[in-house]
């Protein structure tokens, strides 16, 4: 993207003025080397958002925005019910509330090294991953809706975890207003046998080993300090957001026109926050964020009982379980009034700053941790939300790096083989059913995730808390 | 025949040779073709054949290339397919998509596709196996068909072109 088409705020923040049928204007946050980087159908996305009804404020796009479905990956856009707001389908996208959490092994490296490739079997053989792969556990009609409703408080009361998990993932573990009713046959034949796999492409989890420390005192609130080895998980509602995402998708872009809304773009689908095509929406959207936070809830329970079985007594606590591709009802200040509004985030972390109600007593000194992916040998980092970002953003900071290459072109680059043998001589076991999967997600496929993490903490939408390596790496 | 395949869809074609391994259908004109297109993060699949319903076979072909090399994909059942909808661009979609559904709740790879079209009705049979991950060494699942770069068209030497981006 040419810079020369935006207006330069600060070095992190650029504007892209109302044009045509914008509503609001456009707000990208990145340096100028990321701007260059970024395809010019962001910039086309970005627009094509800021154009739907009940926009409030801008359309935003993250440091690490590429070309998505309809928004941008990386987009965020708030809509207000009061003003002809929508929710989009296009706008949560497909996977729905993908997300990371983020387990406290409370073990060092040194602790951990001896016994590493048992660990990485070990967690191969728990962790049901790739094409095909099927959970243990079989859910029928009741325990589905109790699962769609409940989330991970449902795992836990089903014996997946601990109570106290509950406290460290939003929404308390169980997000409010699902509603089963309007998650279709097949969405729910579609997760039958999907609890607690972890899926493919860019799907894995890794344990890693932290690095560098930026912020101490949000480190220790944390529980985070240089040699600590923790387990991150990147997952999203399997089958099941799949299907209602295609299939509100498709109801959404086809009603459309009867609803009096111009799409620009199909995938831009959406309906009023306030007709019945919406709010039948948002009770599914919701039922499968709700899959998505008991998914992540068995494999954690998986990946503790795996971990216990190399290292007797290890307790695994969970550091904080992000969502990215979500819509929510928050509160926010625009202009100096409290509105409550429907903050989408597409590909994009929720990262509320500190003293936020949401969050429990234990960070609310240092804000919401925001744990961003990077690919298998590369790094990862855990931020924390900011004031700033509650102010211009919604509370919201990056996701990852982004991929910078197609997987065509990443198969051409690399063979499987080699990017495990390169990993592995690197320290970095990598255990996957696919090599060409392996090859698909060869690190340098994807964007460098420090440039992005970088532009977010200069552009005050986080705080940088530590930089993390990884070990082992199970990728679907 | 020509069929394109996975990894050199862009820059060359692989002629002739896999098509009776791979179970496509050959054509009287020999046109069937499939091929993969780039989009950022996914991949567009293309199908191109002398009709619009060979068309859809050969964009399903390519939606099986995603995950695995449809030659290795043994026909031994069939499951059937019905879908209709407003326009040959959103029949598209829902054709990849049923079988995205199929493939998924049926733990199935499919290697070969009959489709038969009146008006924007659809009725497919699609035949393939169980997911046998040593043997199919499958990449990556299909999350669903998209609507991004989605279009039907007929070239001026009567082909038939259907392609859409999948999202993995």
């Amino acid at each position: 993207m040419d810079p020369g088409r935006l207006t330069r705020i600060s070095d992190y923040q650029w504007q892209m003025p109302r044009q045509g049928a914008m509503r609001v204007p456009g707000i990208i946050y990145a340096d100028e080397a990321l701007i260059r980087g970024m395809d010019d159908k962001v910039w086309q996305q970005v627009a094509n958002v800021a154009s739907l009804p009940g926009i409030v404020g801008a359309s935003y796009a993250m440091p690490d925005a590429h070309w998505g479905y309809g928004f941008p990956i990386g987009g965020v856009a708030a809509f207000d019910p009061d003003e002809g707001g929508v929710v989009s389908a296009g706008g949560v996208g497909f996977d729905i509330s993908c997300g990371v959490r983020t387990l406290l092994t409370g073990m060092t490296l040194a602790e951990i090294a001896p016994r590493k490739a048992a660990l990485a079997d070990t967690l191969y053989a728990a962790i049901p991953a790739g094409v095909g792969s099927t959970g243990a556990l079989r859910l029928g009609p009741a325990a589905m809706d109790a699962m769609l409703t409940g989330g991970a408080r449902w795992a836990v009361a089903e014996g997946y975890g601990r109570p106290e998990d509950l406290d460290r993932v939003e929404e308390g573990g169980a997000m409010a207003g699902a509603d089963p009713r309007q998650v279709s046959d097949h969405a729910k034949r579609r997760q039958r046998d999907e609890m607690g796999t972890l899926g493919s492409g860019n799907h894995y989890l890794e344990v890693q080993h932290v690095v560098e420390i930026f912020d101490r005192a949000a480190a220790r609130d944390f529980g985070l300090a240089v040699g600590a080895v923790v387990v991150s998980i990147h997952c999203g509602s399997r089958g099941l957001g799949h299907q209602i995402g295609t299939e509100f998708l498709r109801e959404m872009a086809l009603a459309a026109r009867d609803l009096g809304i111009d799409l620009p773009d199909r995938e831009l689908a959406c309906a009023p926050i306030r007709s019945a095509t919406g709010e039948r929406y948002l009770g599914a959207m919701r039922a499968a964020i709700n899959c998505a936070l008991a998914n992540r809830q068995i494999l954690t329970h998986l990946t503790r009982a795996a971990f216990r079985s190399v290292y007797p007594g290890a307790r695994l606590d969970l550091l904080y379980d992000v969502s990215h591709n979500t819509c929510k009802v928050e509160e926010h200040v625009v202009a100096g009034r409290r509105r409550r509004l429907f903050v989408h985030r597409k590909g994009a972390t929720r990262a509320f700053g500190p003293g936020h109600p949401d969050l429990p007593p234990a960070l609310q000194a240092s804000g919401q941790p925001v744990l961003i992916g990077g690919s298998m040998g590369t790094a990862s980092y855990v931020l924390a939300g900011t004031a700033a970002s509650m102010r211009e953003a919604f509370g919201s900071a990056c996701h990852g790096a982004g991929r910078s290459m197609s997987r065509h072109e990443a198969t051409r680059h690399w063979q499987g083989r080699h990017v495990v043998d390169e990993l592995a001589a690197r320290g970095v076991l990598i255990r996957s059913p696919s090599l060409r999967g392996v090859a698909e997600e060869a690190p340098g496929a994807y964007k460098d995730v420090a440039a992005v993490v970088d532009a977010a903490a200069r552009a005050q939408l986080a705080r940088k808390v530590a930089r993390l390596e990884p070990v082992v790496c199970v990728k679907g | 025949m020509t069929l394109y395949c996975r990894g050199c869809a862009v820059q060359s074609r692989q002629r002739g040779q896999r098509a009776g391994a791979s179970g496509a259908r050959l054509t009287r004109d020999d046109v069937a073709a499939w091929e993969h297109f780039e989009h950022g993060a996914d991949i567009g699949v293309r199908g191109i054949g002398a009709t619009l319903a060979e068309a859809f076979e050969q964009a399903a072909l390519a939606l099986t290339a995603v995950l695995t090399d449809p030659a290795g994909v043994i026909p031994r059942t069939s499951v059937g397919i019905r879908c209709a909808a407003p326009d040959d661009e959103v029949l598209l979609v829902d054709w990849l998509n049923a079988l995205v559904y199929e493939m998924a709740t049926r733990r199935m790879l499919f290697g070969r596709f009959g489709v038969t079209i009146e008006g924007h009705a659809l009725a497919g049979e699609a035949w393939g196996e169980p997911v046998d991950v040593a043997r199919h060494r499958p990449a990556v699942e299909v999350k669903g068909a998209t609507y991004t770069a989605l279009s039907i068209a007929r070239h001026a030497d009567g082909n038939w072109v259907a392609q859409c981006v999948v999202d993995v």
